[in-house]
């Protein structure tokens, strides 16, 4: 084994450490704990034997700053801060987890001697040092490291008290992966194997396949003509693990779509209406864009929709504009950090991988959390939610900070359900010139005889069941390898080097390498080719020992899959090289109609790319809708509709997420013009964003989206229409052009297959049934159509707990199942994202009032409909009566906005949503800095009249707009015929007033303490 | 002839496209040039007046903010004549060409020792930029104060501007008092962050964003030819990147371009004439 130098780093005594500061903060705010000081150390563990001389200036010249910092070789530096701890804690990572710091340290070291490091016997590892000072026992400092500043399932931790520490100091060998497994094939004689035995192994391979498709595996696996064709390539009539791990990744519900494209026999108890859909994807989604498609004729824009990672539209004579959401969330759930970060810096990958790959201009990040205050016992394997927020908000920082793509928009949504998964839900959207090399740029294919090049990082056991993982509910025997942590700038430097070898038209189709790995790309890519042969042993290795399933299947991230003809194969090489980025030809592109796997020569697998893709069987699944019931309820009327407004201001859905969007850079890159905070001190709620992603044009983007899963409870079709009409309603705000308008549909769903551990599986799909078929009316209705989209079916916690099914339920969420198990399922959520050209970003429009005398006017009518609205939430209660939307009329109200934006009428716009007209009027007037007087009876209304109704209705398809007196004449004619009113005005007092027909005031607050109830929940987490 | 601007990209440079198109607008004639160009030798330092070196995460900012890819500088050599690229960015200096470095790349500019550069000494690490005393990374929109004594040539005839900062290491430190005295004595403090309301440069958050020593949000070195800021002029290229544009008139004249503009300018008197 090799020597290990330990070289620690640390900020000069006499200056402040503020990540121990940080740190100290967290764990007096999160843990309660007594701690009086922090200060960090890092600490490099360099492996190999180098002269002294060398590691010294390594220590003090390369990883020191000496301005600010010290350093030491192989002596602990905590001696030498004057810093008198009681704990100190080391977080390492370990072996195999990527370590960037260390990455990045290792390749330092390599410039300082001038020579790569041999990587079987030298390394560079980071870890990081906490020293503690403060009352602070043995398990208060376990707790700390296990809660706060590590995750075991990637790191490990060593805590010493300071006697302990300075009697024996800290060693330990560096994490070096050094288990190794024998490159061999297993193999299976499926036809031997009782159903049983095929579903036992199924389970503990962890393949997710069911009875029925390991039936089919088995049955074709027994076809004589393929056994005859397998013989031909030395293969046995057995399957390999490189084939089973195959097909059970490319028929994953992640990756296949089964629940989608299942036969769903669907059943209304109440009404008797009886349908079956054959798929509701196609049926539903894709169906509707047809129809959209084919009604908009030639002023159709779509270009590329549900065939490529992203979908595309035109975007002006000389754009197109490619767009997806992904999410990631069991990850999230076992490391936030991690977890989100690759979820961001995956996402990024998809508008790269489309067509021939997009310059990538803008991020948008959507989170679902239990609420962050959570005092209830957590269940076990669960983190805590305020952990889970900071670390997946830190993830997505610095995936998409550090990969220099602006986060314009984005929201976080609060329900205690989201204990059991959080929902990571990350988008991007990228450019592509319309024509790339003479060809149109949407379009891609490998070609037969074009060589199959990997790029990017480099394969390691990482995420190696990513796909079948994330088609899993969350259980004891969830393998640590299901996390992966990204690294942005690998990944930047191959988008970079990719980019420069699109312009110089070296290859013919590129995919990213997501969930599955190789495996996915390159038989995704074969596709288009007709057929591919991957050599195995040939893509770079993090360390050895991989299997051959293993290096197909893996994870590992910042990687591309590109098809590069020969005679291009000699410049793509030089050119990576030259920017320092790794490209390895891995197989060729063949037209042989077989994935064919080969190792070391060696037939491994050989699939038929019929088989693979369109093998699986569909799904027969039966819903059942009975509609829930919840009563409305007879709540007393408020006498203090100020301090009402005030608590909904502070609901954690409704509060200001400053703290959130401040530390996400959404300006990089050059042309932002909405940004996501606006207003007198740049600190309201934007609607949208909209920003200019060719900064020598006038026209732009605006990006929005609509969520809104507390409507699920009463009926997942009212759910997903009120999320469609928000995310249109949001871009529209802000100056979107809602004929030119393009949704991603995003679903979230809790497993909707009945079954033991899902016993209402027939209504949770019956709830799919339904959100799918409103995503098809109402994007029909406003004739904007999906491009893309996802969906993620398994997003619920289930662990044998041995709890009482009869007793309370002690962790306070989630339902005990007959056998004892606790079942947490999220809300049925969907998340609608929304991008619209701005033909004219200077006409953009932000949601502030502007000035004093402007009229006050809300489009849109307002009914008795708080069923799942935040005010009866508030009140502990559902209710039934959910916003319906009338997208007839919402649409004649936008497209009028529209143009009244377009002309100059409107000098702010915001729509009215969570906490309703309350909500919206303090948010547009504390934004502007103006106060507002509304009389409420001008407002059109049908109801019972009960001024807290008509406050906190949450109707939809409602928006409140400021006009410039001067232009009053020209906006009402413009208005002529749809469901308006002028109901107040915009005052230079900073006071809301709202006064009823009476002259009453019924609302009378100051600026000061509405912003304040809205800023203070969330101003630090 | 235009003023040639090199804009260095790579290793997770990410504002070189702004900063392009920005200086584009001022009348120059930017290229976006990767490292390995440079060190392939397929391009030359020596054929541009302005080397910039724009916003991003060198290397993740792992090791410190641009501390790795200082270390990848001052070891890279070009790989056709073996000269170490240190010796050609001297080389451009001595010539009395231009050196900007925004953000990431200020933080380049101090940890190369290219800024402060007392008495024409380049190489020694005196000042450093580093972690906010937030402890967060934060985009916002800062006002600051320009000292009109300083050789600056980058910021002649200006008082005020209004940019944003988009950091989580900006926190301006100096190795010791020596050293900031010889800042304010020598009018290398070119820019500092002040409170709005009283125009004067402040400790106060998040006026100052970072918890800089006396506020200082840019620096340059002793000719003024070098010029480091942690602020973004090139991310105010329109109007419409102001905050408040929906509801204040904003000038042409308030936008970042004025900076490049001023290049161009000195590039075209001194360079070009």
């Amino acid at each position: 084994m090799s020597r290990v130098t330990r070289i620690e780093v640390a900020f000069k005594p006499e200056l402040r450490d503020a990540r121990g500061e940080k740190v100290a903060r967290r764990m007096r705010e999160f843990l309660g704990l007594q701690v009086e000081a922090v200060r960090t150390v890092r600490v490099y563990l360099v492996e190999g034997d180098f002269p002294q001389d060398l590691l010294e200036r390594y220590a003090y010249e390369t990883l020191c700053d000496p301005v600010i910092q010290r350093a030491s070789v192989n002596r602990p530096l905590a001696a030498e801060l004057n810093f008198p701890f009681d704990w100190v804690i080391e977080v390492g990572f370990r072996p195999g987890v990527t370590d960037n710091e260390g990455r990045v340290a290792a390749e330092a070291l390599a410039l300082l001697i001038e020579r790569t490091l041999d990587p079987q016997t030298e390394g560079v590892y980071s870890a990081m040092q906490y020293l503690l000072k403060g009352k602070i026992s043995r398990e208060e400092a376990e707790k700390t490291a296990r809660e706060l500043l590590a995750n075991e399932l990637i790191e490990r931790w060593w805590i010493l008290s300071r006697e302990e520490y300075e009697k024996g100091g800290l060693s330990y060998p560096a994490p070096r992966v050094t288990e190794f497994s024998d490159p061999t094939v297993e193999t299976w004689d499926l036809k031997v194997l009782s159903d049983d035995e095929l579903m036992r192994l199924s389970r503990e391979r962890l393949l997710a396949l069911s009875l029925s498709e390991m039936q089919t595996i088995r049955d074709f696996f027994s076809n004589p003509d393929f056994i005859a064709e397998r013989k031909k390539y030395g293969l046995g009539p057995e399957i390999t693990d490189v084939e089973l791990e195959s097909l059970a990744q490319t028929w994953s519900e992640h990756c296949k779509h089964k629940i989608f494209n299942a036969r769903i026999h669907y059943r209304d108890l109440e009404t008797g209406e009886e349908f079956t859909v054959d798929s509701i994807f196609k049926t539903y989604i894709r169906g509707s864009t047809e129809k959209i498609r084919e009604k908009l004729g030639p002023r159709d824009f779509c270009l590329s929709v549900f065939v490529d990672n992203a979908g595309v539209i035109k975007l002006n004579d000389h754009l197109a504009l490619a767009f997806k959401v992904e999410t990631h969330n069991s990850p999230s759930a076992l490391d936030p950090y991690g977890g989100a970060l690759t979820g961001i810096v995956g996402v990024n990958r998809d508008p790269f991988g489309t067509g021939k790959g997009a310059l990538l201009v803008f991020n948008t990040d959507i989170f679902c959390f239990a609420p962050p205050n959570w005092d209830k016992p957590l269940p076990p394997r669960l983190l805590h939610p305020r952990r889970i927020f900071e670390g997946v908000r830190e993830g997505v920082e610095h995936g998409g900070n550090q990969s220099g793509i602006p986060t314009v928009n984005g929201s976080i949504v609060f329900d205690p359900r989201y204990l059991g998964k959080p929902l990571v839900f990350c988008g991007t959207g990228g450019i592509l010139p319309l024509e790339v090399c003479g060809e149109p740029s949407w379009k891609k294919g490998a070609r037969p005889g074009d060589l199959v090049v990997m790029v990017g990082g480099r394969i390691g056991k990482d995420g190696i069941h990513g796909a079948t993982f994330s088609s899993e509910a969350l259980h004891e025997g969830s393998p640590a390898t299901a996390v992966q942590i990204g690294d942005p700038i690998t990944q930047k430097k191959m988008t970079d080097f990719l980019l420069k070898a699109r312009d110089e038209c070296l290859y013919t189709s590129i995919t990213d390498n997501g969930a599955g790995g190789l495996s996915s790309s390159v038989g995704e890519m074969a596709r288009e080719a007709g057929g591919a042969e991957l050599d195995l042993e040939k893509p770079p290795l993090k360390y050895p020992g991989l299997r051959p399933w293993e290096i197909l299947l893996s994870e590992s991230q910042e990687r591309m899959t590109v098809a590069v003809p020969p005679e291009k194969i000699d410049r793509f090489l030089e050119l990576a090289r030259k920017m320092d980025v790794e490209a390895t030809v891995v197989g060729r592109f063949t037209d042989s109609g077989y994935f064919h796997l080969k190792y070391q020569g060696k037939t491994v697998g050989l699939l038929p790319l019929k088989f693979l893709h369109e093998g699986v069987p569909q799904m027969e699944l039966q819903a059942e809708w009975q509609p829930p019931r919840h009563t409305e309820p007879d709540l007393p009327e408020p006498e203090d509709l100020g301090a009402v407004l005030k608590e909904m201001l502070s609901r954690l859905n409704v509060c200001s997420k400053e703290y959130v969007v401040r530390q996400y850079d959404h300006e990089v890159q050059g042309g932002s013009v909405v940004k996501p905070l606006t207003g007198v001190q740049d600190d309201g709620p934007s609607d949208a964003a909209v920003l200019r992603p060719d900064l020598s044009r006038q026209d732009g983007i605006a990006v929005a989206h609509g969520i809104c899963p507390k409507f699920s409870d009463i009926d997942t079709y009212w759910m997903a229409a009120n999320a469609i009409d928000e995310a249109i309603r949001n871009a529209v705000c802000v100056g979107g052009d809602i004929e030119h308008m393009a949704g991603l549909d995003n679903f979230c769903w809790c497993d909707p297959i009945e079954s033991e551990k899902t016993p209402d599986g027939r209504y949770k799909l019956a709830q799919l049934v339904r959100a799918t078929k409103a995503v098809h009316d109402f994007t029909v209705a406003y004739g904007v159509p999906c491009i893309s989209g996802k969906d993620s079916m398994k997003n619920d916690y289930l662990m044998a707990l041995g709890l009482d099914p009869k007793g309370d339920n002690p962790y306070g969420v989630g339902v005990i199942l007959p056998d004892g198990s606790l079942k947490i399922s999220v809300p049925p959520t969907l998340l609608f994202s929304i991008v619209a050209r701005v033909p004219d970003v200077t006409r953009a429009q932000t949601m502030d009032v502007k000035h004093a005398g402007d009229l006050l006017y809300i489009l849109g009518m307002t009914r008795d409909e708080l069923g799942g609205s935040e005010y009866y939430a508030s009140r502990g209660f559902v209710g039934s009566s959910v916003p319906r939307v009338n997208a007839e009329e919402a649409r004649e109200r936008y497209l009028r906005l529209r143009e009244a934006i377009y002309y100059g009428l409107v000098a702010s716009a915001h729509d009215a949503s969570d906490g309703g007209l309350a909500v919206a009027l303090a948010e547009k007037a504390f934004s502007g800095g103006l106060g507002l007087f509304v009389d409420l009876s001008a407002v059109p209304y049908e109801g019972s009249g009960r001024p807290d109704f008509i406050l906190f209705s949450e109707s939809a398809s409602r928006i409140l707009v400021t006009v410039p007196r001067e232009k009053q004449r020209d906006f009402e004619k413009l208005m002529e015929g749809t469901t308006y009113a002028q109901i107040g005005e915009v005052i230079a007092e900073p006071v809301l007033i709202v006064r009823d027909g009476l002259g009453r005031d019924l609302i009378r607050e100051s600026l000061s303490e509405l912003k304040a109830a809205w800023q203070t929940p969330l101003r630090e987490v | 002839m235009k003023p040639r601007a090199l804009v260095l990209f790579g290793y997770g440079i990410n504002c070189e496209l702004e900063t392009a198109h920005t200086l584009a607008l001022v009348g120059a004639e930017p290229e976006i040039v990767h490292l390995s160009e440079l060190i392939y030798g397929e391009k030359s330092l020596r054929d541009y007046h302005l080397l910039c070196f724009p916003g991003g995460f060198l290397d993740g900012d792992h090791l410190g903010a641009a501390q790795a890819a200082a270390h990848r500088l001052r070891h890279a050599r070009i790989r056709t004549s073996g000269e170490r690229l240190m010796d050609h960015i001297l080389e451009f200096i001595q010539a009395g060409k231009l050196i900007i470095g925004i953000c990431n790349g200020f933080q380049l500019l101090v940890k190369l020792g290219l800024l402060p550069g007392f008495d024409g000494h380049y190489g020694e690490r005196l000042v450093s930029l580093t972690y906010n005393d937030s402890g967060r990374f934060e985009d916002r929109w800062v006002w600051l104060k320009v000292n009109q004594e300083s050789p600056c040539v980058f910021t002649r005839g200006l008082k005020k501007l209004y940019f944003p900062v988009r950091h989580g290491e900006g926190k301006f430190m100096v190795q010791n008092e020596e050293v900031l005295n010889k800042l304010v004595a020598r009018q290398q403090i070119v820019l500092q962050y002040i409170h709005p309301r009283t125009g004067k440069p402040t400790e106060e958050y998040p006026y100052n964003p970072n918890g800089s020593v006396m506020a200082i949000a840019g620096i340059c070195d002793a000719t003024g030819r070098i010029f480091g800021l942690m602020p973004h002029p090139e991310a105010f290229n329109h109007t419409t990147n102001h905050p408040r544009w929906t509801r204040e008139e904003v000038s042409e004249d308030e936008l970042g371009l004025v900076i490049f503009r001023n290049a161009v300018e000195y590039i075209q008197e001194t360079l070009l004439s």
